[in-house]
């Protein structure tokens, strides 16, 4: 594999060389440094994620008796749309490509990105994303109530007659979110392809840098279908033409396709880099190379071609032919070979390890107990006669937050702390991370697995009120979720306090390899002073050779 | 050395016996985690949910219990700070697990297909989609044993915001309680009047989402008399939670009458919570909600259960 030399991509000429970070001040600027960003989208994101959060805890309040008796029909439905809409279109999305945008460059031994103002400004849309959806919450009528996935007829009914309602200014939001990803896209397979180190051959990127190509390879074949949808949608709703309005004579069922031929392969985006921050951490804290390297690098390309195939089974149910419906239960269930593969490697990797159970160990193990759960009821919704019964059930709630908390939102937190002394040159408490960890892993599961019986018992999702024999099962999941809601508290504390006064950090305090932790914490701006020679593979645990040429050795 | 290997051969052989017990007995309990079996379709994917949680508890105990033997067992200890053992991979290990799950989806997803073959619900064929020559016809359909194959004259059942209408054209009458006999297979035509449905009764394990302006048939066999619940499966706005229906299976016999004596009924507007809840928001004196869709007029009915 041939490597670009670094010389022929030159960084912006006015780009200041600072020698370290400027300040608190710099998070709140329009700055290019790709740290900055990442951690811009980091705190933006996290804030959402509060919002979010409390959203959902209002809908499990309501839910804890089955009368609709807390909040109006209306202000529950506003609830759900915008829980969902705000969970993944402004935490998850925005904090896994934070991630991203903090650590490839670092990863791959680049200075910054390959198009530093273009990725401020695709961050700088969040912001915007955000204050639109939370401005619908003050026209009149509200904000959206048509749930995320915004089916139209439904979605199309706009009971207060105004131009600008809460619809409108959601599909706004939706495409603007969409564009801002779209150059997010651009910038990272750009950045991975053409920017990485001399020695930085493909096979020895780190598997946070391959899960991250796979996802935004899947951001540039589906945005386009989903933002087409919402524009065609946007268009049914303010100037009355007939896409899918099927009083115009449109086709509602046609909105589905465009919706899940982008909505599905969403969920392989989001939990790709969820997978190579897996990937990341198991090696480090088991002290062991990662089992089957290329197998597993591989397997995050091959999710990402068969994602483009899965889509049809969202609507088995919704008006599809058998020939179809079968066609993609099987490609659906092929899934399960690239992720089994990866959940082996990484149990190979913790066999026979040294295993440390740091708070981010923690994370990445209870997030990987979460995730093998929810891969097995996801082979159950793909079989068609099983998603018959429980389509639109809590089942799929649970099996999805397994999927989006147990698994998302766990190896969020494992990467946080994880790259946390790199972040801030400071030691997060590892007492507070650990209760942290606890907390969260008991309110998951109370908060998720009761509404797989719920959803086999028929309990739909979406209903602000139920038939009282659901009752017992949804107590739980209420306390669950509000021992969730709680278990936030020692996480911000731990990340504010450390962050002010912690211990001061070394530049490796995790003895882990990779470029990202040869460089000081935090990393100067341009990252590396002397662009490092990569000369050897990556995870060389056990093995004393170094990760680069002329530098000091990495590891014992 | 030779005995601490047949020693942990023994052990793994244990707890694969052990795992195997457990996941077996897990999936006999998914019965218990379902509602009744109301139709003939139901036994079908009772059965298929059973065999996929016993293949998933095992796949589950087997990966959970190797973690935790490796969470108890490999820690490091105190001040060790040396590098666990430079393993990279292991190409035939790696084949195995690729192979056993390839065969496992080819598995699941042939004894899916079969079961879907003979639950013969017939749902659309075509819609927006391309016609395909291969496709199922709806007389693929097995019909269960001890049941009539001829299906009941087609029922057509009206959804709208927030009502289910049932007209029964033998007798060109209406209800809003949705009556079938027991042990003959029936068929619904499906019919939305503004936003997306979903028609859907757990006791029958079915479900069909109904579009406006396409009818859509559906068919399907009650086989256990009893009442049960219909609800909407597709979210259709304000008051989605309150469009239910009593569903009542009876025998053929009781099942004429029924609808010879409604027959006889004059029609009258339901009961309907989704219009007698929008006017109680209506009169109240602070509106604390935000615009809705102003209900349907309660339906006009022979029968309103």
């Amino acid at each position: 594999m041939t490597n670009i030399p670094i010389d022929g991509l030159s960084l912006p000429a006015e780009k200041p060389h600072h020698e370290t970070p400027g300040g608190w001040k710099e998070y709140f600027s329009f700055s290019t440094d790709h740290k900055v960003i990442g951690i811009q989208y980091l705190v933006t994101s996290f804030f959402f994620f509060l919002i979010g959060g409390i959203f959902a805890m209002i809908l499990r309040g309501e839910l804890i008796t089955p009368e609709a008796d807390l909040i109006d029909r209306t202000v529950y439905n506003g609830m759900f749309t915008m829980h969902g809409t705000v969970m993944l279109f402004l935490w998850t999305f925005p904090s896994l490509v934070g991630f991203a945008n903090y650590l490839v460059p670092l990863m791959i031994g680049a200075r910054d990105m390959a198009f530093p103002r273009l990725n401020a400004v695709a961050f700088w849309m969040v912001p915007v994303v955000g204050i639109l959806l939370m401005a619908s919450f003050f026209v009149p009528g509200g904000p959206a109530q048509a749930g995320w996935w915004a089916y139209p007829p439904v979605s199309l009914q706009n009971p207060t007659g105004n131009l600008i309602n809460g619809q409108v200014l959601w599909l706004l939001a939706v495409a603007i979110s969409g564009v801002s990803s779209i150059m997010g896209a651009v910038n990272f397979v750009t950045t991975i392809v053409k920017m990485r180190a001399p020695g930085m051959t493909f096979f020895r990127m780190p598997l946070f840098v391959w899960a991250v190509l796979s996802a935004q390879i899947i951001q540039l074949f589906g945005l386009p279908a989903l933002t087409a949808g919402a524009v065609m949608l946007l268009l049914d709703l303010t100037v009355g033409t007939g896409f899918f309005n099927p009083s115009n004579g449109g086709n509602p069922v046609m909105f589905q396709h465009y919706f899940w031929f982008y909505s599905h392969p969403a969920v392989y985006v989001i939990i790709l880099p969820v997978f190579g921050i897996f990937s990341e951490i198991f090696p480090v804290y088991s002290r062991k190379p990662l089992f089957g390297y290329k197998v597993v690098a591989i397997s995050s390309l091959l999710i990402a071609v068969v994602s483009a195939i899965v889509w049809v089974h969202h609507m088995y149910v919704s008006g599809t032919p058998a020939w179809m419906r079968l066609i993609f239960m099987l490609t659906t269930m092929f899934v399960s070979v690239p992720t089994g593969i990866k959940v082996f490697a990484w149990v190979a990797t913790i066999w026979g390890g040294k295993l440390r159970l740091n708070t981010p160990m923690l994370f990445a193990l209870g997030g990987l107990i979460m995730f093998v759960f929810a891969g097995i009821t996801g082979i159950m919704l793909s079989s068609v006669p099983v998603d018959v019964h429980v389509n639109n059930t809590y089942f799929v709630v649970g099996h999805f937050h397994y999927v989006l908390f147990g698994t998302v939102t766990m190896g969020l937190y494992a990467a946080i702390y994880h790259w946390f002394p790199k972040m801030t040159g400071r030691m997060y408490y590892e007492g507070w991370g650990k209760l942290h960890f606890w907390l969260s892993f008991i309110g998951t599961n109370l908060n998720f697995l009761p509404m797989h019986p719920l959803g086999l018992q028929g309990m739909l999702r979406r209903v602000s009120s139920y038939a009282p024999e659901y009752e017992q099962w949804n107590i739980i999941a209420s306390l669950g979720a509000f021992l969730l809601g709680m278990s936030t508290l020692p996480f911000i504390f731990n990340m504010v306090i450390s962050w002010m006064q912690g211990e001061k950090a070394t530049d490796n305090p995790w003895r882990a390899i990779g470029l990202e932790w040869l460089v000081s914490s935090p990393p100067p701006v341009e990252n590396f002073e002397k662009i490092p020679v990569v000369i050897s593979e990556p995870y060389g645990y056990g093995k004393s050779e170094p990760l680069v040429a002329e530098e000091k050795g990495v590891g014992v | 050395m030779k005995l601490s290997k047949i020693l942990s051969v023994l052990t793994l052989i244990t707890g694969a016996i052990a795992i195997s017990i457990t996941s077996i007995w897990i999936g006999k309990q998914a019965y218990s985690w379902l509602p009744p079996q109301a139709a003939a379709e139901s036994h079908l994917i009772d059965d298929l949910i059973s065999f996929l949680v016993t293949l998933g508890a095992f796949i589950f105990l087997g990966v959970t219990s190797t973690l935790m033997y490796s969470v108890i067992f490999h820690r490091a200890e105190k001040g060790d700070l040396s590098d666990g053992p430079h393993i990279e991979g292991n190409v035939t290990l790696e084949v195995v697990w690729t192979a056993i799950p390839i065969m496992l989806v080819l598995w699941i997803a042939g004894y899916s297909s079969q079961v879907y073959e003979q639950m013969g619900i017939q749902g659309p064929t075509q819609l927006v989609h391309l016609h395909n020559p291969v496709g199922m016809e709806s007389a693929y359909a097995a019909p269960q044993e001890g049941v009539m194959s001829e299906p009941v004259e087609k029922i057509d059942v009206i959804a709208k915001q927030w009502a289910w209408v049932f007209h029964y054209p033998e007798r060109n009458v209406t209800s809003t309680e949705l009556h079938l006999p027991s042990d003959r297979r029936v068929r619904l035509a499906l019919q939305s009047e503004d936003v997306l449905h979903g028609f859907y009764i757990p006791a029958f394990r079915l479900k069909q989402d109904i579009i406006p302006s396409h009818t859509i048939d559906f068919e399907f066999t009650p086989i256990r008399q009893g009442q049960y619940r219909l609800t909407d499966s597709q979210y259709s706005g304000t008051y989605f939670a309150t469009m239910q229906a009593n569903v009542v299976v009876e025998s053929d016999e009781d099942y004429h009458k029924w609808l010879a004596k409604i027959a006889t009924q004059k029609p009258a507007p339901a009961n309907n919570q989704a219009a007698s809840e929008y006017a109680q928001t209506a009169n109240e004196p602070v509106k604390n909600g935000w615009d809705t869709v102003v209900p349907a007029a309660p339906p006009v009915v022979n029968y309103s259960g």
